[in-house]
């Protein structure tokens, strides 16, 4: 694996600049419990906002509503709203994997109905992977798609499908076909467009240790698809889903997401012995990450498929962004912390377990890198 | 340039390196012939401007070359000898022939053609060497104290090199050649799980060795890329307008450091203390390195204090106002 550094272009100090004077305003009344929640954070009305001011689909073509601006634009975009922990739930799913997606396997049909609305902020995909049965084992999953006259039927359950309840739609990873006898489990699989206003479709809350109703069951009793709900090819949806999975580690909300408590803590910090080196230590850690989430954004922005160089990223960043809340837990007594900075972290440490379960387990990443490096 | 130059570093040290070699220099033996071979391609001048019988390559250059040698875990102290022929030649010097080595706590100081010595912010004297007390690192490299002998040059470096050029260029010497040497002792632990078999079948199949292993490539990887941009920075804007990069590859080196040693000896047991194998040559450096130039305590307080003092508002917008336009 090697990790070139990436040049940000010139004009990301000015778009650096809008941003920032924009988020001064619109984040202005946001509590601590938003800036926690930051990427898990559902707000479609902001959304909306930053699909005004063309910060959603950057990337993509003009024809389906994108702005055509590079890559290393976008990451500038998606570093600022991380850093000051905005609710930007409602289209980051659409942004990051399920709309480039449909761009890339789509039909110019899908494209054209999907993607200007996932651009405006007015569309939100929730991701189809897990299933009560397959965890990290993905492949094990059970719920099918038939072909019936007309589309296709699908049957099954999708779980810990997070803002499930508050999202348009899913790019769901189904069997279309049986395992072949003694073959990969990879083949047979597909991915599907699933609105989610179809019937058939529950979609139960499950209430999580916070006490608030994040993610859900999606349950799908015979739900008839149109013919046209099939995204790419039928039996490559393991390949399709693999390119998705590396998009959805490749960013820098792997690393970012308790940089809000951070920024809190240094005022508090200030006069606190020790503080010094730890602080340090983590602003070290946090530059050095930031050289190798751009590093693969550069990767990808090259045309390459940096897959493990984004699950390595991915490992080291959780890693970072769930001890941080822990190290400023161990400089400050919770009766010297502002009250501000106190509920983040309450919020957090509560978050910080997910952090290394989505998008890939830790153990699903480092096996990934074990085998990068031969030993699997 | 490069490429080239990494391509014949690499091949030279890879006939000339291994336990042996390193036990020698260790016993307290000068490697005659691979120095030689050294000088041959140039190497203690890569740093020093063509005009002045230099290579001309730059710091992002010399951090890569660093890294070859650290791989090697340094079997010559040619690094060094680069970082000082580098800065005399920045403050107007002439580089001489022979090994230079820096600092009164100087690098194989026993051996020394001459050191250099910053006698002053911003001032670099190039010395005879005098006397010296004999030292060493637990890499067992020399480390000798030095009482300087007669001046024989001085001169002042350019305002961009900033009050302690030396110290800074240290800094970022060592956590390049921690980069390397963290790779090595990676690869060695790499092959040994694949080859060792406990309970039937290769360690490397282990899930509990892949996950420490896997930390392990997480650390190189940091530590590499820390260093590169450090080395991209000091080119872009001196050494001390790169001082937060080479304090972050310098923490990050020593934090990557322990955490390899650590696990590269957990992984090999018993035998990779014992003194036949060539694991502990990397190891002992990566333990002595990371306390030399600095060590990631001292890195991380001057950071930290800078942070501390800016107040939270600015973290983000400093970290990313540092982007290299």
């Amino acid at each position: 694996m090697r990790f070139e550094h990436t040049k940000l272009p010139a004009s990301a100090i000015a778009l650096r600049a809008e941003l920032r004077s924009f988020l001064a305003e619109a984040g202005r009344d946001w509590t601590p419990a938003i800036r926690a929640r930051s990427w898990m954070g559902f707000d479609r009305e902001f959304s909306r906002e930053l699909g005004r001011r063309g910060w959603i689909g950057m990337v993509w073509p003009k024809a389906y509503g994108g702005h055509e601006r590079s890559g290393l634009e976008r990451v500038v975009v998606l570093e600022e709203l991380l850093a000051v922990g905005a609710p930007v739930a409602a289209h980051w799913i659409g942004d990051r994997q399920s709309g480039p997606l449909i761009l890339r396997r789509g039909t110019e049909e899908q494209r054209r109905r999907i993607l200007p609305g996932v651009a405006s902020g007015e569309l939100a995909f929730c991701i189809g992977l897990s299933e009560p049965e397959a965890g990290s084992d993905l492949a094990a999953l059970r719920t099918k798609a038939e072909r019936v006259p007309g589309g296709w039927k699908l049957n099954g359950r999708k779980i810990w499908t997070t803002n499930a309840h508050l999202s348009d739609w899913m790019i769901a990873l189904v069997r279309t076909s049986p395992a072949p006898e003694g073959g990969s489990r990879h083949a047979g699989l597909s991915q599907f467009l699933v609105d989610l206003r179809l019937s058939g479709i529950s979609i139960r809350p499950i209430r999580d240790l916070l006490g608030e109703e994040s993610f859900n069951e999606v349950t799908f009793d015979d739900v008839l698809l149109p013919e046209d709900a099939l995204l790419g090819q039928e039996g490559a949806g393991w390949a399709q889903a693999t390119e998705e999975l590396a998009l959805e580690r490749s960013g820098p909300e792997r690393y970012l997401s308790s940089l809000p408590a951070l920024t809190g803590a240094v005022d508090a910090l200030r006069d606190v012995p020790g503080a010094d080196v730890a602080v340090g230590r983590m602003v070290a850690r946090l530059n050095t990450l930031r050289g190798m989430s751009l590093s693969v954004v550069g990767m990808l922005e090259a045309g390459e498929a940096p897959a493990r160089e984004a699950a390595l990223v991915k490992d080291a960043g959780n890693d970072f962004e769930q001890r941080l809340p822990e190290q400023i837990r161990a400089l400050l007594e919770p009766e010297d912390m502002p009250e501000d900075l106190r509920s983040l972290l309450a919020d957090l440490t509560q978050l910080a377990p997910t952090f290394s379960l989505r998008g890939g387990t830790r153990e699903i990443l480092r096996g990934i890198i074990a085998r990068e490096l031969g030993l699997r | 340039m490069r490429a080239i130059i990494l391509e014949q570093v690499d091949r030279l040290l890879a006939a000339n390196s291994g336990a042996p070699a390193l036990r020698r220099l260790e016993a307290g033996e000068w490697p005659e012939d691979l120095w030689e071979a050294l000088e041959g391609l140039g190497l203690p001048l890569l740093l020093v401007p063509e005009d002045l019988g230099g290579i001309g390559l730059g710091w992002a250059d010399a951090a890569a070359v660093w890294q070859v040698i650290g791989r090697y875990a340094a079997p010559a102290p040619v690094a060094e000898c680069m970082l000082a022929n580098g800065f005399a030649a920045a403050a107007g010097i002439e580089p001489r022939g022979g090994f230079t080595t820096f600092g009164l706590r100087a690098p194989f100081g026993r051996f020394a053609a001459q050191v250099l010595l910053e006698p002053a912010p911003g001032r670099i004297a190039l010395h005879a060497p005098g006397t010296h007390t004999p030292g060493a690192n637990i890499g067992r490299e020399p480390r000798d104290d030095i009482t300087p002998g007669a001046l024989l040059a001085e001169g002042a470096l350019p305002n961009s090199h900033g009050p302690r050029a030396l110290r800074l260029g240290h800094a970022l010497l060592r956590a390049a050649l921690i980069a390397g040497a963290v790779q090595h002792a990676l690869t060695l632990a790499v092959d040994w799980a694949n080859t060792r078999k406990q309970f039937g079948r290769a360690l490397g199949k282990f899930q509990a060795i892949q996950q420490q292993l896997a930390v392990v490539a997480s650390e190189a990887a940091a530590v590499s890329v820390a260093v590169a941009s450090a080395a991209q920075a000091v080119d872009a804007g001196g050494l001390e307008g790169a001082a937060f990069e080479i304090a972050c590859a310098k923490i990050i080196a020593g934090e990557a450091a322990q955490t390899t040693a650590a696990t590269v000896h957990q992984v090999f047991a018993a035998i990779g203390i014992t003194e036949d194998h060539e694991l502990h040559h990397t190891t002992r450096r990566l333990w002595s390195w990371r306390d030399e130039g600095g060590s990631e305590r001292a890195w991380a307080a001057e950071i930290g204090r800078a942070v501390l003092a800016q107040g939270g508002a600015a973290l983000w917008p400093n970290i990313t106002a540092r982007d290299i336009p």
